[in-house]
Parts: structure tokens; C-alpha cells; sequence
């Protein structure tokens, strides 16, 4: 059965790099490329949201 | 019907002016001599649902007073010198956010302490640089009682219909002195009241240009948001560092008043025309001075008193003119000669400003006004 | 589901200029998050600040907001409140704006109980001019201007604003997310003056100075000195030596300011008559 995977919208304009997301995810989801997060592991997602709570940015946003 | 005749201080003319105004809200702090402003509008304004509050000092109460000016309010505040000082902060950011408001203080000896029942003039500089930065500065200085109640109604009118801060300085003679006072119907007296937006909340812009350089003002809950800031800011009333819109704006700032100085200005001219020595003052020493003149004329020397209602903006121009036709000024005051310096920046050295100043907590009596006459060649 | 923090946000206002893993965005979505709960309307609602890092949280929300001079926000609220007290009034701003230079309206306000609602981001440094000690700056922690230590004690802001007659106080963290939203929502609904202290971090100016080596070691602290008051109940004080407790500290009912005023009126009226 195909799992329906959640949309993880990174605005990267605004993400500031602070690694909270990363560090805070349980699934270690995202990872730090430069500057900015992006999403490493879409699959690992278990859609607790997260690093959309804690981003202090705005630059995480988790469509289920 | 006959009008209403009181017997009143200073002070509670001011108070009973503000009602006329339509003033709605009071926020002070209590300070010799000036208290019983507070006292009446305590008193006065829950009767006509208005809100006084006693704040926690004097910074306090120029805040809550901006504050409440936001919400479309009329407002008034009084104080006197040491609170003044301390109000300068918020009055520098009423300046610069442009809301309207009038702050009633009574000049008394200084600085700092110095003599809180002791009559002075030794405010009228801080009503102009007290606070740090350009900002446009309107002060009045009645000499009546009669006259506090009117320009108090005046520094409303002009508060609202300037965005802009508003002092009325009376001393401390002027502010505790009784006397008769006329009332004046509803509706004798102009009452202006704030310019509100006439578009939009979404295309609302607080210091919006294309009106003018004075901006309408909406209120805080009615219907629109936006943002009010001490940073300089552009339009929108978001801050800004753009070097032209600072500028821009600055100027305008100092324009509102600067531009639209004859319909502020206000002065009285007593047996100027013919005069040869003109003595400039104001408040409770314009009506020694006016003594001295009747006096002079019956000892056969030209005298005349230029007597000033608005401080700020200043009568640059009026006493350039006469400075080419009198021998001297004359500039009695209870300060150590800040009128005067104001006089000789603006009569280009044309005639001499002869002083006196006290800071003894006396006012300047007639005589001293006539002995100075006597010394004019 | 993701939540929609666009339409509390003025449209272009982000990013914000907070520091990479500055708490106050953390706390910022926990306000929307509570005034979206509660449904307030955004043209009835003031938000108002000091000056600081935290004062500057009112420029982005989409609300009526008034960004004040240093301290003074409890004095221009009181205003406002005064003024129209139909209107949602929140204050924000940090703790040495609010404890410090604003310490007297910020007592003044609790002793009033006014209804309003503050929330107090203690960050425990003056992060905007660099990081020089506040009266939050633990003894012995390093600032800019305390480069041999802080011989100062710190105020308690809970035990403050109690003393000082707040009806209404709570304690969260940035670290707490989840629990900011609720604790600030409460506080709005509270009729009368509430105080929401949420302990953030300010990696920038403190944390480098005092031995924290990333944004993730100081949320972690802030999750390890954190304990529930209900928790705390069953602990005894050696347990909670060095823990600083969280959620609703204080809640009493009593009369509030502007009510009281509305009697003022009644009475003048009463006696005018």
C-alpha cells in the first residue's frame, strides 16, 4: 500500500539557519544544506509538526 | 439669558477650557502648582463620561495620554517644570508619531526643584529644544484667566488640527491668580476636531501625504489598522532608514507648523504704532509692562507693549519690522533673558534689547519696567 | 495540518529581524495561534511594546499596534484600555524593558489590574544594544557590561507581578511551544491584568557569552529547569533547587480597573443629577 506522504514546505527566504527544526525532529526528517534546512528523509515523516511549532522563522510549514 | 460669571484660579479655567474643547481624557501626575487642574478634571470629566487617571509619574501619564489620544480622543495632561522634563520623552514621541495632544504647565522656579511655589518663565526654551530632535513646537501663554480658559480651547484646536503636541504656559502667577471669568456659550468659541481618513481601512496610510502635510489620523477601534512607531518612518508608518524619506519626512514635520504660522501665531499690540521703546512680554509680566506703558505715556515717553499669546511659533517677523522704527526693546522676564536672546535672533541687530530679569521668585514690577525706559537715549 | 500564521502576519513584514534561534518567533506564533483561538477581531485589538528586541513584535501583526518609547508600554496601554475598554489590549516586550526602565508602569498596572495582558519574552540580556546585564541576568552570569560577572540579583517577574497585585500570571518557555498559545489565551480571557513570562533564549548576545554552545543547548536547558506547578507539588526543595516552575503560577478574581472606573462615572453622574 502507498503511504501518503505530507508536503514540508521550506521558505527558505526566511529560514535563518538556526537547526532547531533538525535538531528537534524525531525522525531526523531534515538536515542543514548551507545555510538553510531542506528536507532529507520525507519518508521518515511522521507529521508531529514539529519543526513548524518551533521554527522561530515562519519557514516551516507541514501539509498533511 | 445672562452668561455664566465664575470667580476662578488660573488653573481651574484651564480645566473648565478643556471641557469647552470637548476633551475627554486626563492623565497626570500630581505637581505643585498645577495640581488643581487635575483636581477639577477629576471631578468634571466622569460627568461627561470622560476618563481621568492619575498615573504612576509624570512619563507615565504622557504615555497613557498619547495612548489615549490614538483612540480619537481629546487629551490633556498638566504638569509643571520638573514634570515637564520628565514628559519630554513622550512629548518628542507624540512629535514624531503626530498625535494630537495638550499638556498644561505652569512655569515655576528651576531648574530641577528649585521653587515650586514661586512664579517663573523660565520654560519657554524647554517647550521648544526640551525634547532631543527637529520637531515642530507650538506653545501659548495666556496672561488672563479669562485668557487661559480661551487658549486652552485654542491649544485643543490647534493639537488636532496640526497633529501635534500643543503646551499652554501659563506662570505661576497667571496659573494661581483669581479673577472674573466669562464663560463662553457652546459654540461661541471654534471647536475643531480631528481630520479622520476618507478612504478605506485598506487603503489607509497614517501619515499619507496626498493629503497634505497634515495626514488625517484614524482611530485605534474603528475599523482601522495600523502601525504607530518612534522610529522614523515612511508613509505607511513603517519604520524606515531611506535617507530621502527621513529627510522628507522631517521636514514636513517641522512644516506643519513652520508653513502655517499666521493662522498659530498670536500677539497683542498695545500703543505699538507710534512707539519708540516697545516692551515684549508675556504672561503675568505683560500686564506689569502694560502699567509701565500707560505710566510712561502720561511722563511723555513713547512706549508700547508688544505683549506675546504665542510663544512658539515666535513673531520673527512682526518684531524684524518694528526693530527698524523703535529705539530699544524691552524685555522684562522671570528667567535670565531667553526672551530677549529669542528677540535679538530675529531683529538683526537693528536695536538694542535692553533686559530684566528676575529669578528671585518676585515677579517684575512696573517700576523696574519705567526705570528701564528712562535708560533708552 | 499547518497552521496559518500568514493572516495574522502584515503582508512583507517577514522575515523579522530576530537573531537565528531567537525565541521570540516562537513566542510570536504562540500569540496568533492564541488570538486565532480566540477569535478576537484584529481591528479591536491593540498591540502594544516598548523598545527591544521583543518591543518589536507589533510591527508584523496585522492588528492596530503601537510601538512605544523604552518601558513605557504599560503607561501607552493603560491609555488605550482606559480610552476604549471594549478593545483586546496586549502588551509584549522583554525583560529589561519591562522590569527595568518600565519597572514602575509594569507594577503600576498589575496594582490597577486592568484588563490587559502582558507578555514578558525574558531573554535575561539586553539583546538590541548588545548584550550588556539586565535585572533578569542571573548573579555571576556574564554580559557586556559585566565582563567579570554579575554581582546583581534577579527579579523574580512572576513573584513581581504577584506581589505587585496581577490577578493573573503564568510561566512558560520557548521551549514549551505548544504550551505558549494556551497560557497567553488564558491570560486574554482573564478580566483583568495578567502577566505571561516566557523564559527565551538570546543566543546572540548571552548564550556566547555564557558557555552555551548552539541555540539547541539553550532550548535544551530551558527544557531541563522547567517544571509543571503540578509536578512541582509532589517534589520536595531539594528536587527543585535550580528548577524554575511553569504554566499558571496565580489566578485570582477580583475587581477590575476600567469596571471600577465605569462606578466613578455612575457615581458623578448619580451626583450630578
Amino acid at each position: 500500500m502507498e503511504k501518503k506522504l505530507p508536503t514540508i514546505e521550506i521558505i527558505e527566504k526566511y529560514c535563518k539557519g538556526c537547526h532547531i527544526c533538525v535538531e528537534f525532529c524525531p525522525k531526523q526528517v531534515l538536515e542543514m544544506r548551507g545555510f538553510v534546512v531542506a528536507v532529507k528523509d520525507l519518508e521518515a515523516c511522521i507529521k508531529c509538526m514539529q519543526c513548524e511549532l518551533r521554527c522561530p522563522d515562519f519557514a516551516i510549514k507541514v501539509t498533511a | 439669558m445672562a452668561k455664566k460669571v465664575a470667580f476662578l484660579q488660573g488653573n481651574e479655567a484651564a480645566a473648565h477650557g478643556a471641557l469647552y474643547a470637548g476633551c475627554k481624557f486626563f492623565g497626570g501626575y500630581p505637581i505643585t502648582p498645577s495640581t488643581e487642574v487635575a483636581e477639577v478634571m477629576s471631578a468634571e470629566l466622569p460627568k461627561v463620561g470622560g476618563k481621568f487617571i492619575q498615573m504612576e509619574d509624570e512619563i507615565g501619564a504622557m504615555a497613557a495620554l498619547i495612548g489615549a489620544s490614538l483612540t480619537g480622543t481629546k487629551v490633556l495632561t498638566s504638569t509643571s517644570g520638573p514634570g515637564l522634563s520628565l514628559k519630554q520623552e513622550n512629548i518628542g514621541y507624540a512629535c514624531i508619531t503626530e498625535v494630537p495632544c495638550v499638556i498644561f504647565n505652569v512655569m515655576r522656579g528651576g531648574p530641577s526643584t528649585g521653587m515650586p511655589t514661586g512664579p517663573s518663565q523660565s520654560d519657554v526654551m524647554c517647550a521648544k529644544w526640551g525634547t532631543h530632535g527637529d520637531h515642530p513646537a507650538i506653545c501659548l501663554v495666556p496672561a488672563s484667566v479669562q485668557e487661559v480658559f480661551e487658549e486652552t480651547v485654542r491649544a485643543f484646536n490647534l493639537a488636532e488640527k496640526y497633529r501635534t503636541p500643543v503646551m499652554i504656559m501659563p506662570d505661576e502667577i497667571v496659573a494661581h491668580m483669581r479673577e472674573r471669568i466669562v464663560f463662553p456659550e457652546p459654540g461661541e468659541l471654534e471647536v475643531i476636531d480631528r481630520t479622520g481618513p476618507s478612504v478605506p481601512p485598506e487603503q489607509y496610510k497614517p501619515y499619507d501625504t496626498s493629503f497634505g502635510d497634515i495626514p488625517p489620523l484614524a482611530a485605534f477601534g474603528s475599523g482601522y489598522k495600523f502601525h504607530v512607531t518612534g522610529l522614523n518612518k515612511m508613509q505607511d508608518g513603517f519604520p524606515t532608514t531611506k535617507a530621502e524619506i527621513v529627510q522628507a519626512e522631517e521636514e514636513r514635520q517641522v512644516r506643519k507648523v513652520e508653513a502655517n504660522k499666521a493662522d498659530i501665531m498670536k500677539w497683542e499690540e498695545y500703543l505699538v504704532d507710534d512707539a519708540e521703546i516697545v516692551v515684549v512680554a508675556f504672561g503675568s509680566t505683560s500686564r506689569s509692562a502694560r502699567f509701565a506703558v500707560d505710566e510712561a505715556r502720561k511722563a511723555g515717553i513713547k512706549a508700547g507693549l508688544f505683549r506675546l499669546i504665542t510663544f512658539w511659533p515666535f513673531p520673527e517677523e512682526r518684531l524684524l519690522e518694528l526693530s527698524k522704527k523703535v529705539k530699544a526693546f524691552i524685555s522684562p522676564e522671570m528667567n535670565l533673558g531667553m526672551c530677549a536672546g529669542v528677540i535679538k535672533g530675529c531683529i538683526e541687530g537693528n536695536a538694542p534689547v535692553l533686559g530684566i530679569f528676575r529669578v528671585d521668585g518676585e515677579p517684575v514690577n512696573p517700576g523696574q519696567i519705567l526705570d528701564k525706559m528712562k535708560e533708552v537715549k | 495540518m499547518s497552521f496559518d500564521y500568514d493572516k495574522w502576519i502584515r503582508p512583507g513584514k517577514l522575515p523579522h529581524i530576530w537573531c537565528p534561534g531567537c525565541g521570540h518567533g516562537i513566542v510570536m506564533k504562540g500569540l496568533i495561534r492564541a488570538l486565532d483561538t480566540l477569535q478576537l477581531k484584529k481591528e479591536n485589538t491593540a498591540i502594544v511594546s516598548g523598545i527591544g528586541c521583543a518591543s518589536r513584535l507589533p510591527g508584523y501583526m496585522d492588528c492596530c499596534t503601537l510601538h512605544t518609547a523604552h518601558g513605557r508600554a504599560a503607561a501607552f496601554a493603560t491609555g488605550v484600555k482606559m480610552a476604549r475598554p471594549d478593545m483586546n489590549v496586549i502588551l509584549c516586550g522583554g525583560d529589561g524593558d519591562g522590569t527595568a526602565i518600565g519597572g514602575n508602569h509594569f507594577i503600576h498596572a498589575c496594582r490597577r489590574n486592568i484588563d490587559m495582558t502582558y507578555i514578558i519574552m525574558n531573554n535575561k540580556i539586553y539583546g538590541m544594544t548588545g548584550g550588556q546585564f539586565s535585572p533578569c541576568t542571573p548573579t555571576g552570569d556574564k554580559a557586556s557590561t559585566t565582563p567579570y560577572g554579575n554581582p546583581d540579583p534577579g527579579f523574580d517577574i512572576a513573584k513581581l507581578a504577584i506581589g505587585a497585585g496581577a490577578s493573573f500570571v503564568a510561566r512558560g518557555t520557548a521551549f514549551h511551544a505548544n504550551q505558549i498559545d494556551k497560557l497567553i489565551a488564558e491570560a486574554i480571557q482573564h478580566k483583568g491584568f495578567s502577566v505571561v513570562e516566557i523564559l527565551d533564549d538570546c543566543p546572540t548576545t548571552y548564550g556566547r557569552r555564557n558557555k552555551y554552545k548552539s541555540v539547541i543547548e539553550m532550548m535544551n536547558k530551558l527544557k531541563e529547569i522547567a517544571v509543571p506547578v503540578k509536578a512541582a507539588e509532589k517534589m520536595d526543595p531539594e528536587q527543585l533547587k535550580g528548577k524554575v516552575l511553569t504554566g499558571v503560577l496565580y489566578k485570582e478574581d477580583k475587581p477590575e480597573y476600567c469596571e471600577q472606573y465605569q462606578k466613578v462615572i455612575e457615581r458623578a453622574q448619580g451626583a450630578a443629577k
